[in-house]
């Protein structure tokens, strides 16, 4: 029991559904329990804040004034320290605020603002703290849990995908819908791992993964262009799930001005 | 227009309360002056997000509020979006759209049931802990809550922020082989719901009676989850796009999340009120079930909300079985859309309550305003009332540790998005 690995799965800002990746697995839940010690997971029930763990997983990002100290904290408290799901990585689709001015936007809506506790920005873990590894996704996919735990526990650098959904949408011979009914799909420049699920399901893929290596921002913005969308919808395009990862910042404030 | 609102009507933060809680007890003489559940869960701004959002994207946008409600989400969303536009996506997108509904109450029912609730009722600290005791009760458990991701997976493609939903009905229509695989699962896993309500029903659960009004949708025909009138124990009967004139949400300085008050008062949604509101609209076979627990409803007993979860289990396992025989494959899983300008309203039973939205929209199909009242922060003052009720009856002159697990129990109860922050409730009594 002693020398059974320990883990700890933290939350941030986020809609907790990140750690689905661990509540949802089913039976696997109780096998991993076994392999390693959940020492701290409080929505499954352990809490210990402070313990000293193996693997750290984040969710969330960094939008409160305590998140700062208590990110600290964890990365002092952790050997590997892993982000999971868009919040974590790129400060997911809160860090919409921004682009924006978000304190005016608390001063408008509460009657009494001083009573909030919130930064103008949301932003990655990685901007705080030394992060690892980072699982993208929005949500990330329990198989990208599994096999980072695996890989670490074996000793071996986990593997990192940077392959577009393109590529997946090939393997899984699907039609493509940019190709054969003109949709403005985000394949090409975002990071699989999804499985390429919106395209076999005859959509568009919005990036919830994010931006995969050397996204090509430019020539897919003028491809949708070509598909007859205006600029704010380009802009929206590229500021949706992902905003904070700087390709798709840089490709939305270019369409943006 | 309400005068205890104090915030503008047009509320663009949706504190999202999933996150940090405490609760803060003030004793003076044995009786319990103040009381406040703080949330300091950071706004996250979703309805100022959605402020300049074409409607394709509110969907996949309030999919994001909750991963664990993501369907609440997108079926109050397209709902008042398709109120705005005038359109009727038929039957087919309808019946789809509850079997997506029975799936989202499967997956987090179960959850919350085996996760959260038992591990309290059967004295144990987690579920991994509990499992070492109940293997088999987890088990069923954690097969229930998968067969509702798998009804999810169905007709979203995966089960958490689902993409498959959009304003007009579905992107994509379900093959006929996938669905009897699932109707095949569902089949053999109606015995292990039944077996859930009775084994939930036999809880030691504290026998404590309080006085509360509930809220829930009701519809003509059926137990409710898309749609229906918002009615209350209290008489109250409205369409939804009266709730602005009967609900009012203010700010209060211990927490982000905004209380929801009905004509000023603290009111009850979720399962339990959901079941005392809508007895004669269970299936018989479901009734029969409830009817054998002994346990009668409709219940002021909050901690039958547990069985509540159960027996709404048990009847979306019916639902789904039934929708699922009669399943016809179709090429148009979605109909046309054309925009319009006005303001649409939607409602429907998230696992947790009544999930409220109002949009506004150009004639472009922009959204230029978002109002959405989640079910947490309409729960928020009755669980302030229950735990200032239940923990003066249960004696204030026990030590902290005993009043923290009973204040984290009684709040846990209301399944509130909250629920993972009551696991460390910091309980600070200053007792005079």
């Amino acid at each position: 029991m002693a020398d059974k690995p320990k883990i700890a799965v933290h939350k941030f800002a986020s809609c907790d559904g990140c750690q689905l990746a661990f509540l949802g697995m089913g039976e696997d839940l109780l096998t991993l329990s076994e392999l390693v010690d959940i020492v701290h997971f409080v929505e499954a029930g352990p809490v210990a804040t402070d313990a000293e763990v193996d693997i750290a997983f984040v969710e969330g990002s960094i939008s409160a004034p305590d998140d700062l100290e208590r990110i600290r904290a964890i990365r002092e408290h952790s050997h590997y320290l892993i982000t999971i799901g868009a919040c974590a990585t790129s400060g997911g689709l809160q860090a919409l605020r921004n682009f924006a001015d978000a304190d005016e936007w608390v001063t408008s809506i509460y009657a009494k603002p001083d009573y909030i506790r919130s930064l103008s920005t949301s932003t990655p873990i990685a901007a705080h703290v030394k992060v690892d590894l980072e699982l993208w996704g929005c949500p990330v996919d329990r198989r990208q849990v599994l096999a980072a735990i695996r890989d670490l526990l074996s000793g071996v650098a986990p593997a990192f995908e940077q392959d577009k959904v393109c590529l997946e949408c090939k393997r899984e011979q699907a039609v493509c819908v940019m190709v054969t009914r003109g949709l403005p799909c985000l394949g090409p420049v975002t990071r699989t791992g999804c499985g390429a699920l919106c395209p076999r399901f005859g959509r568009d893929c919005y990036a919830c993964f994010g931006p995969g290596e050397n996204a090509n921002t430019e020539s897919l913005s003028r491809r949708f262009e070509g598909l007859g969308l205006m600029p704010d919808a380009i802009a929206r395009r590229f500021h949706f799930i992902n905003s904070g990862a700087p390709p798709f910042t840089e490709a939305g404030q270019g369409k943006d001005k | 227009m309400s005068e205890e609102r104090n915030i503008p009507i047009k509320l663009p933060v949706l504190a999202r309360v999933e996150g940090e809680g405490s609760l803060e007890l003030d004793i003076r003489d044995g009786r319990i002056e103040h009381l406040k559940l703080h949330i300091f869960e950071p706004p996250r701004m979703f309805e100022k997000f959605l402020e300049g959002r074409e409607y394709t994207e509110v969907p996949d946008m309030v999919a994001r509020i909750c991963g664990i409600c993501p369907v609440a989400y997108q079926m109050s969303a397209v709902h008042a979006i398709e109120g705005v536009f005038g359109i009727d996506p038929g039957p087919w997108v309808r019946t789809m759209r509850r079997l997506l509904y029975c799936g989202e109450w499967l997956q987090s029912h179960a959850l919350h049931i085996h996760m959260l609730a038992a591990p309290d009722f059967l004295g144990f600290a987690s579920v991994t802990e509990m499992a070492r005791k109940y293997p088999d009760e987890v088990r069923r458990g954690l097969g229930l809550q998968g067969l509702g991701n798998d009804i999810i997976h169905l007709l979203g493609a995966r089960s958490v922020h689902p993409v498959g939903v959009c304003v007009g009905g579905f992107h994509h229509a379900p093959g006929r082989v996938q669905a009897e695989e699932l109707l095949n699962k569902l089949r053999a896993a109606l015995s292990d719901a039944g077996e859930l309500v009775r084994w939930t029903a036999g809880f030691d659960l504290p026998q404590v009676e309080q006085v509360f009004t509930t809220v829930a949708l009701r519809h003509e025909n059926e137990y409710p989850m898309n749609e229906g009138r918002i009615v209350s124990s209290a008489g109250l009967d409205i369409a939804v796009d009266e709730y602005e004139t009967h609900f009012a949400e203010h700010q209060e300085p211990h927490s982000t999340a905004l209380h929801s008050l009905l004509e000023g008062e603290p009111y009850l949604v979720g399962p339990l009120a959901r079941l005392n509101l809508n007895l004669d609209r269970l299936p018989h076979a479901v009734r029969t079930v409830l009817e054998e627990t002994g346990i009668r409803f409709p219940s002021h007993n909050m901690y039958h909300s547990v069985v509540a979860r159960a027996v709404e289990i048990l009847l979306a396992v019916h639902e789904a079985i039934a929708i699922l025989e009669s399943y016809e494959e179709t090429t148009t899983p979605a109909v046309e859309v054309h925009t319009k300008a006005g303001t649409g309203y939607g409602c429907t039973e998230a696992p947790r309550g009544i999930l409220w939205h109002r949009y506004d929209l150009d004639s472009k199909g922009l959204v230029t305003a978002a109002r959405i009242v989640p079910p947490t922060s309409q729960n928020q003052a009755r669980i302030e009332e229950d735990l200032r009720l239940s923990l003066q009856a249960f004696g204030l002159d026990r030590d902290n540790d005993t009043l923290r697990q009973r204040g984290e129990m009684a709040i846990r109860n209301y399944d509130p998005c909250i629920s993972c922050a009551t696991h460390f409730l910091d309980l600070r009594v200053r007792r005079t």
